[in-house]
């Protein structure tokens, strides 16, 4: 089990009204192995209107935050600390009725499979507009009105004859359209988008994210995106949060991770996107080994087994904090000096990138 | 932890379900069929007759002899419940295992073959699967009472207890070999299969010694709910008259003979019926506690 | 959807001849006696089993019995040589009484069941479903003939709650008919209940599990509109089909036990009556009827089926 760190006030630039606040979330399951746990201390802000991508592998505990964030993660069997702040209401104690409230009206959630997600069985007119009647006493007839202009908005033709479709008459984009719809129903301030394109063809994903910041720019929604792909991420992120085995390693503006990456793990994930503007690599690069299992992670800095900067201090949990005085809000978890990252994360002339480390089979 | 207790509480209540009647000969102080119908008992002191003056047999005694009372020829009915019981259980057991045979043999070439074989056997199952379980039942009883059933060689006489056998555990065949031909389907491709038939294995040593190994659990839970509901069938049948014959001994006759007289000598129908049910139910909750051990399902879901 | 119709009533038809074919062959092929001898029954004279062969044609082609069988079954000529009456009739009297029994009883059966199973799936590992599970065992561990036989002579004889048995027509007196019908109904449903209850449970617990529940709870929906809109519907399809399996079998007669503890005198007990004097003529039509019944009721569910699933219609 990981060692509790000491808990840092992430600095927030002054004055400004956050929508959303969380603070050293923390969520464990009891599993027949023990207590899992899956997001191990993670703090992060959002505000109106901005993008924030949550990229990271599968297992990082980035879905668990997020819908953790919408209380779908409550069980008898899962355990929760610390605090989500929403516009004055704390999210994570809630008790199921306030929940209800916010879910769908203040906060809507997009799935990644859009298949499995819209139940088969009934019309998707139906399922939009069951959502906005809970929310809004809105008649039969209005309700039917604006279902279609939304569907209209994402971009289904022939709204009003779609309305009586049933999900398996869509495609596969089409669906995840829908998706969005119902999300944007009742007009909430948050959108969380849980890896939305990666069940998708790669030309419908650049459609739905494209649609997805022309909906943000005309509705003025935060969006909270999870996804596993940087590539993603680059033409629609405001700011990115890179988690790894249950916590944030690195947060910064779209600019700074990309152009000024802190952690390794994020130099790994920056050197294994294949550039077309480059000589093709002899193997794809990638990150050496395998993630930790929850259950049974490294002391410390959790990526130190694959990490070959790895030195003595990695053996103490790095804070997650700003470690460059010009850029209060780039923060990260890495223990290197700002000289020795600049160094180390150039692995051939301009390219960043991690050299594998040696011996780094899980 | 608590489930260990659980399954030793069961497995040790079916235990006694199932030994007691085949050790009935042991156990027994007199034969099933032996009449005491002018024998006087001892109890307390007392003489009590066996059965009475005005022809009801004595209840249940709670001592040695006529344990649980006798029936109205004198018949001891603790011994009758042990014997019968032989019967049931036996029937039950035979048939269960019967239908098994039957059921992996069809369901097996079914899903592994697919194209003609599947669809015949298909049809066949979904025409035994179109009669009522109960009438179907009845209905072979009847047709086979007066001579008997001749397969090859074999010839079964209309009173032999292979006929409820037969009986019983061919009409159970579609319920079984339908969840193992669906089996059989997904399992013929997966990976291990594949790999069997590319190193040159020919269908049946596949089927044998790739497909059949990873049916066992669900061929266990299944046939611990079989020998379950043979028992009630056989019961129903032979209440019916269509499945043992007098004198042989079986809970359902004996609940038959019962229900007559049920007014003056309640016990005659209560006492194996009470038995059949905690049988009946041991060998459900056994089950069902087998298919829960077995059910990959039970793990928690971790998220991704 | 026609398409899908026609083809369905098609399979039902193939079906219906296979079993018309496979009940001939039990009684006239595979055992190993005369079935001149065995259509006569215990007891039988010689002239009647001579009568019995020339009727039936005994002596001809495999194929020319199993039509001159069809014949006489299917044109109301077949008679009990024990009773000497003709069967069809004798059914026809039992059908009102067999499906008063069977509709309500299925009816009654289907509410208990989906309110016991969906219940326990919603407080499963709790005393309510520890206690319901059990329950539901003990019911399909019981033989409805005993159970029945004892409801009827406990609280139908000694307690005078209910009749002591029999039937009472609807067209004589509803509510007397209704009377009658409450411990048959009961003792027919407690196994029933006991099957579906534990099914509609595992099913429910396997849908609670399911993305687009998540996604109902992810739009704020109430948990009562969740259960019942989202969960339930879903739920409930793969019963149905079983469920019509089931009904069917009851209206044809398949509730035989229940009929003849409480001497209902319906399809099935005519059939139970038949048995001791080894008559097979009734047996051989009341197990067609059934046949008929089940499949026919078959075919109306998978149709239904497709109207409820839409994705179905597609095949």
């Amino acid at each position: 089990m990981s060692t509790p760190e000491a808990a840092t006030e992430p600095p927030r630039p002054a004055g400004d009204e956050h929508l959303l606040s969380v603070h050293d979330l923390r969520v464990s399951f009891a599993t027949e192995d023990g207590l899992v746990t899956a997001v191990d201390g993670v703090s992060f802000d959002l505000a109106a209107g901005e993008v924030l991508a949550v990229v990271g592998e599968s297992g990082s505990g980035k879905s668990v935050t997020a819908m953790t964030l919408m209380g779908l993660t409550r069980s008898p069997n899962s355990e929760f600390e610390g605090t989500a702040h929403y516009k004055g209401t704390e999210l994570i104690g809630a008790n199921e009725d306030d929940l209800r409230r916010v879910r769908g009206a203040e906060i809507a959630m997009i799935f990644q499979d859009p298949m499995t997600s819209l139940n088969p069985v009934l019309k998707i007119g139906g399922q939009i507009i069951e959502q906005i009647q809970e929310h809004e006493a809105l008649p039969d007839q209005q309700a039917r009105e604006r279902a279609i202009e939304l569907l209209d908005k994402v971009g289904i033709p022939r709204a009003r004859d779609r309305l009586d479709s049933y999900p398996h008459e869509f495609s596969g984009g089409m669906r995840q359209r829908v998706m969005i719809a119902l999300a944007l129903s009742c007009d909430p301030s948050i959108l969380i988008a849980d890896e939305p394109t990666t069940a998708l063809d790669v030309t419908i994903q650049a459609q739905i994210l494209q649609r997805i910041r022309e909906l943000r720019d005309e509705t003025g929604a935060a969006v909270i995106l999870v996804t596993h792909d940087l590539g993603v991420v680059a033409d629609i992120a405001d700011r990115i949060a890179v988690m790894y085995s249950g916590r944030i390693v690195e947060q910064g503006t779209l600019d700074e991770i990309f152009y000024d990456p802190q952690h390794p793990y994020t130099w790994g994930l920056l050197g294994s996107i294949t550039r077309v503007d480059r000589p093709r690599p002899e193997r794809l690069p990638a990150i050496a080994g395998l993630p930790p299992s929850l259950g049974n992670r490294p002391e410390g800095c959790h990526f130190r087994p694959r990490c070959p900067h790895e030195f003595a201090k990695c053996i103490e949990v790095p804070p997650l904090e700003a470690r460059q005085d010009k850029r209060p809000a780039h923060l990260d978890r890495c223990w290197l000096s700002a000289q020795q990252k600049r160094e180390l994360r150039e692995v051939r002339p301009g390219e960043i990138g991690l050299e594998k480390k040696a011996g780094a089979i899980q | 932890m608590i489930r260990a207790i659980d399954y030793a509480r069961e497995a040790l209540c079916l235990a006694v379900c199932v030994a007691a009647p085949l050790w009935a000969n042991k156990v027994a102080h007199t034969t099933p069929t032996e009449n005491h119908l002018s024998d006087t008992i001892q109890i307390n002191g007392e003489t009590k007759n066996v059965v009475g003056l005005d022809g009801v047999p004595i209840g249940p005694t709670w001592h040695g002899e006529f344990f649980l009372g006798a029936d109205p020829n004198g018949r001891d009915i603790m011994v009758r419940l042990l014997y019968g019981g032989r019967n049931s259980l036996m029937i039950g057991i035979v048939a269960a295992f019967l239908t098994t045979i039957l059921s992996i043999v069809f369901g097996v070439i079914a899903g592994y073959f697919r194209g003609w074989s599947d669809s015949i056997i298909r049809a066949g199952l979904d025409v035994i699967w179109s009669f009522p379980v109960v009438i179907l039942g009845v209905a072979l009883g009847v047709a086979l009472a007066l001579g008997g059933i001749k397969l090859g060689p074999i010839e079964i006489s209309g009173d032999s207890l292979w006929v409820p056998i037969l009986i019983i555990g061919v009409v159970y065949v579609p319920y079984m070999a339908r969840p193992i031909r669906g089996q059989v389907l997904s399992l013929r491709e997966k990976e291990f299969v594949e790999a069997s038939r590319a190193q040159g294995a020919g269908p049946f040593r596949i089927m044998f010694t790739e497909v059949v190994p990873n049916l066992t659990s669900t061929l266990l839970v299944f046939f611990t709910l079989l020998i379950a509901n043979a028992i009630l069938l056989e019961a129903a049948l032979s209440f019916l008259g269509a499945g043992v014959r007098p004198p042989n001994p079986s809970w359902g006759t004996m609940i038959d003979d019962g229900i007559d007289r049920i007014s003056t000598a309640p016990h005659l129908t209560i006492v194996p019926g009470v038995m059949l049910v905690l049988t009946v139910l041991s060998l459900n909750v056994f089950g069902d506690g087998v298919r829960d051990a077995l059910d990959p399902r039970a793990k928690v879901r971790l998220e991704r | 959807m026609a398409r899908f119709i026609i083809r369905r009533l098609g399979q039902m038809v193939f079906v219906m001849f296979a079993v018309s074919v496979l009940v001939f062959l039990i009684f006239n092929v595979i055992p190993n006696s005369d079935p001149a001898v065995r259509m006569a029954g215990r007891q039988a004279s010689e002239s009647t089993i001579q009568a019995i062969n020339k009727e039936w044609g005994f002596d001809e082609s495999l194929p020319q019995q199993y039509i001159t069988t069809m014949e006489k079954v299917f044109t109301g000529d077949l008679q009990s040589y024990i009773t000497q009456l003709p069967v069809n009739e004798e059914i026809i009297k039992g059908i009102p009484r067999t499906f008063s029994l069977a509709i309500g009883a299925a009816l009654l059966w289907m509410f208990v069941a989906v309110c016991f199973g969906l219940y326990s799936a919603v407080k499963a590992g709790k005393f309510a479903d520890r206690f319901l599970t059990i329950i539901a065992l003990i019911g399909i561990s019981m033989p409805v003939f005993w159970i029945g036989a004892l409801m009827n002579h406990y609280l139908g004889f000694k307690l005078g709650w209910f009749p002591n048995g029999g039937y009472v027509e609807f067209t004589e007196d509803p509510v007397d008919w209704f009377y009658h019908l409450i411990l048959p109904w009961t003792a027919l449903a407690i196994l029933f209940i006991g099957f579906y209850s534990r099914v509609l449970r595992s099913n429910v617990l396997d849908t609670i599990n399911e993305d687009y529940v998540r996604t109902a709870r992810a739009k704020g929906l109430s948990e009562r509109q969740i259960l019942l809109r989202h969960v339930l519907r879903n739920s409930m399809i793969p019963i149905i089909t079983l469920w019509g399996l089931d009904f069917g079998a009851v209206l044809g007669g398949g509730a035989i036990l229940t009929e003849t503890v409480f001497d209902l005198q319906g399809v099935g007990q005519y059939a139970a009556d038949s048995i001791g004097q080894l008559d097979v003529p009734p047996v051989l039509a009341v197990t067609l009827f059934a046949a008929f019944f089940i499949v026919a009721l078959n075919a109306v569910v998978d149709i239904t089926y497709a109207i409820l699933d839409p994705r179905i219609r597609l095949q």
